[in-house]
């Protein structure tokens, strides 16, 4: 009898501690910027499944995922960097690594994790199972637009001295740099394709971005849509843009301007502008919509309670949504049938139906921010 | 000397007395907190634009900092915000700054 009790309380305890059975490909992180927390969603039901706490500073925070879909990597502002295991809602390890930081991104084989930091400047590589620290590159610059490229490498701009760099992690506590320099002035993110290609860098402090194509990375880089600001003075950027490879549909790369309420189009196939549309305000993220036929648009401060909608094939505006106050972030899931988006100053997350625009859900959030779906551990560039 | 002293003095007691109404203080702060803190850190230790915390902003020039705030810095993405604020509103952030913001 004894036994017997013994026995259906160690089943039913460990019934408590085994998550219930099921898969990650639905499920994503919100961040709430000013609780230092995330919100784990599931976009089958739209629900939210939870809340983590005990993040940090989520100012400025980005997410990558294992490739198993299983843990996320939260990079905080203050430098913290956390393993979030999705399925059981927690934080597996946590590690202050630097002072500020801006993001990072995971190897091509998942085994690294790679913090970009603006103070000290440089990156740091960890174990993505133990956050076990395993090496460091210093730069004397802030990091910014770092992405992973195959063969285990990451590249990243460096604001201050105007180079990309190209850091070979397959031995990751000794990696090799190759550095670029001369790409131009102060370059505020960076990029690159979903083949893994191309790296690009957008520049603050004049008009054009800079390309790296990394199957020959020695021949430097290149410089695109130089002078698109056709020499005019550029209006006030009151929020940086972000560039990401979610922004190309078919041969067309979709890219803010910077000082102009304009979304530029780079054709990827000759590397010369195919053309510019005029959008609501400066734009913030300009993202492709899975299978390319439109992209969707948010602004900066004060013009950032829209949402607007290109169509690839017209090069035009076709839609404006407005979700809320201070729209700062879109996430499509990965096939596009509905897009999730943050509404900061609403404290909302508004779902919308890919095709129709209908309103499918609103999710009460506080301040939230960055939506990261676990698709983006298949990406390349994340 | 002293008549620059009395003046500022002057400019110090006449800002408390034009302090924004209390909902427009609620939206700068909100603004200085959630807008400067895109590039500042929302805990304003600083991001791409430097830090703000009162340790950092006690040596530097209260006039000089309401001046970047409306008209910006060039060779910076420090922009202008003389668009969204008076010069009483960006002195007024100035003192809290200094102060540190409340929670």
């Amino acid at each position: 009898m004894r036994t017997l009790l013994i026995a259906a309380i160690s089943l039913a305890v460990c019934a408590c501690a085994v998550p219930p059975l099921r898969g990650t490909g639905d499920l994503g992180l919100v961040v709430e910027r000013a609780a230092g927390r995330v919100m784990l969603v599931e976009t089958t039901g739209r629900s939210v499944l939870g809340r983590i706490e005990g993040l940090g500073d989520l100012s400025h925070a980005s997410v990558v995922f294992s490739r198993d879909g299983r843990y996320a990597y939260v990079f905080g502002r203050d430098g913290g960097l956390s393993k979030v295991d999705l399925l059981r809602a927690r934080i597996e390890h946590r590690v202050l690594q630097a002072g500020n930081s801006i993001g990072g991104a995971i190897s091509q084989d998942g085994r690294l994790v790679a913090v970009a930091n603006y103070a000290p400047g440089g990156i740091r590589i960890f174990d993505a199972r133990s956050l076990e620290p395993l090496s460091e590159v210093p730069t004397g610059a802030k990091v910014v637009g770092i992405a992973d490229a195959p063969g285990n490498r990451f590249v990243f701009s460096l604001f201050e001295a105007g180079e990309i760099w190209i850091v070979d992690a397959s031995d990751p506590r000794r990696p090799s740099v190759r550095k670029i320099g001369g790409i131009g002035k102060q370059p505020y993110d960076g990029f690159i394709t979903p083949n893994g290609r191309h790296y690009i860098a957008g520049l603050f402090g004049e008009d054009g971005l800079a390309l790296v194509d990394l199957w020959n990375a020695q021949g430097g880089a290149q410089r695109i849509l130089g002078g698109y600001g056709r020499g005019e003075q550029p209006l006030p950027v009151y929020k940086m843009p972000h560039l990401r490879g979610w922004a190309v549909a078919g041969r067309y790369i979709f890219l803010p301007a910077i000082g102009r309420h304009e979304v530029l189009v780079l054709d990827s196939v000759t590397w010369t502008e195919a053309g510019r549309i005029t959008v609501h305000g400066q734009p913030v993220f300009a993202v492709a919509q899975p299978g390319g036929q439109r992209v969707w648009v948010n602004f900066a401060f004060p013009r950032n309670d829209v949402v607007q909608v290109i169509d690839v094939a017209a090069m035009q505006v076709v839609r404006e949504l407005r979700p809320g106050r201070a729209v700062l972030h879109l996430e499509f899931t990965p096939r596009g049938e509905q897009v999730w988006i943050s509404s900061r100053d609403d404290g909302a997350v508004v779902v919308y139906d890919g095709a129709s625009y209908a309103e499918l859900a609103r999710l009460p959030a506080e301040s939230p921010s960055g939506i990261f779906l676990t698709s983006r551990g298949a990406m390349t560039g994340f | 000397m002293y008549r620059v002293a009395a003046l500022l003095v002057f400019a110090a007691a006449a800002a408390a007395a034009d302090d924004p109404v209390p909902a427009r203080r609620a939206e700068l702060l909100h603004l200085v907190r959630q807008d400067c803190g895109a590039c500042h850190g929302l805990t304003l230790k600083g991001g791409l634009g430097p830090s703000l915390e009162p340790a950092v902003l006690a040596a530097k020039d209260a006039e000089q900092m309401s001046f970047v705030i409306l008209h910006g810095r060039g060779g910076t993405p420090m922009p202008p915000w003389s668009a969204h604020l008076s010069e009483f509103e960006a002195r007024w952030i100035v003192e809290q700054l200094r102060k540190g913001l409340p929670k």
